[in-house]
């Protein structure tokens, strides 16, 4: 029998699994088409870490729900509708390298708040898979961050074009911190915290790079995007899943 | 990108463990120093090869010519108590 509890912790544990899943497979893109070889290389690092965690928390979700069902099962054999990604991450990174890095940054930031908080959970699974992710998230927040400030501060075209990612990325900003139901119940039960207080110190690490690579945040009138905490996503996702899914879905009997 | 725009390279020395010496790994690309050590530690480090990174850049270094070999090392073939091989050293040491 499911408590309600347990339900949620799963839900919980897709979102971040989600998230950085689809997120990795968006950097890997990159594989062999880094600006340098060295980048190349590190964009790969950062790929991997993601996937790591996907398979963390992905794992413990499947040990919740105690049916057998595998972490392939969750990667492969859900539809778009399943994922609870934040809409960010599915945009395409291919086109440019300084919006992947402003992603990259804007996610990363985000993460290492919530993993900070999640450290603290009541759960041990959660605690324990935050502590060893926050590690590899605090260098993606240093890597990006870096790049942030050398393309916003560099040349008239690099300042041009990242500031045009930014304002792309901007309206998907506001997703990072909502909540609903779940997240009410674990943060009641001392599971999981508040993602909307998280806001004002995002905002802050945020700035700090933002001011240092001399961008502007346009103005709060932005629209903002919403729908992965539901499974609505944008029209992005469905191709990304095709692409990712195809073998395991083509040949089921495939095996690593 | 035209190669007359490398950036410059940095030689990168990775220590395996505290208190063990930095031995050289290879060399990285990179405009500056900080982001040599982010390259480093991609590059060289991202396995958890190490605990500390060190980059240096190459144009730092200042190596001998193969002209100096005879001058700098020869001498040293004939003249075995240079060598500490006729020391104890305690077992399972493995650093001196």
């Amino acid at each position: 029998m499911m408590t309600e509890l347990n339900t949620a912790l799963i839900e919980y544990c897709l979102r971040i699994a989600d998230n950085s899943l689809i997120h990795a497979q968006r950097i890997a893109d990159w594989t062999g088409h880094g600006p340098i070889l060295e980048e190349d290389i590190a964009m790969s690092n950062v790929s991997l870490d993601l996937i790591g965690q996907a398979r963390g928390f992905y794992t413990y979700a499947s040990q919740l729900e105690g049916n057998g069902k595998s972490e392939d099962f969750y990667a492969f054999h859900r539809g778009e509708r399943d994922f609870r990604n934040r809409l960010m991450v599915e945009q395409p990174d291919l086109k440019d390298f300084g919006f992947t890095m402003m992603k990259l940054f804007f996610n990363g930031c985000f993460d290492y708040l919530i993993f900070r908080d999640l450290m603290k959970s009541n759960d041990e699974t959660i605690s324990g898979l935050a502590s060893k992710s926050i590690k590899e998230v605090t260098y993606h927040v240093r890597h990006a961050g870096d790049w942030v400030v050398r393309l916003g501060d560099g040349t008239e075209e690099s300042h041009q074009r990242i500031q045009k990612s930014l304002n792309e990325l901007w309206p998907f900003t506001n997703e990072l911190f909502e909540q609903n139901e779940v997240d009410e119940l674990l943060i009641h039960n001392g599971a999981a915290f508040n993602k909307k207080e998280l806001k004002a110190e995002w905002e802050a690490m945020v700035n700090e790079i933002i001011t240092k690579a001399t961008l502007i945040i346009p103005s709060d009138s932005t629209y903002f995007y919403s729908g992965g905490i539901n499974g609505v996503h944008s029209e992005h996702l469905g191709f990304l899943l095709a692409e990712m899914q195809y073998l395991p879905r083509m040949y089921p009997d495939a095996i690593w | 990108m035209n190669s007359n725009h490398q950036w410059p390279t940095w030689e990168v020395f990775t220590q395996k463990k505290q208190g063990a010496a930095h031995e050289h790994a290879g060399s990285v690309h990179a405009p500056d120093a900080e982001m040599a050590l982010l390259n480093a530690r991609d590059v060289y480090g991202r396995r958890q090869e190490g605990v500390n990174i060190w980059v240096i850049p190459t144009n730092a270094i200042i190596a001998s010519t193969p002209e100096d070999v005879g001058a700098f090392f020869d001498p040293a073939n004939d003249k075995m108590y240079r060598s500490p091989n006729f020391f104890k050293t305690a077992d399972g040491l493995k650093t001196i």
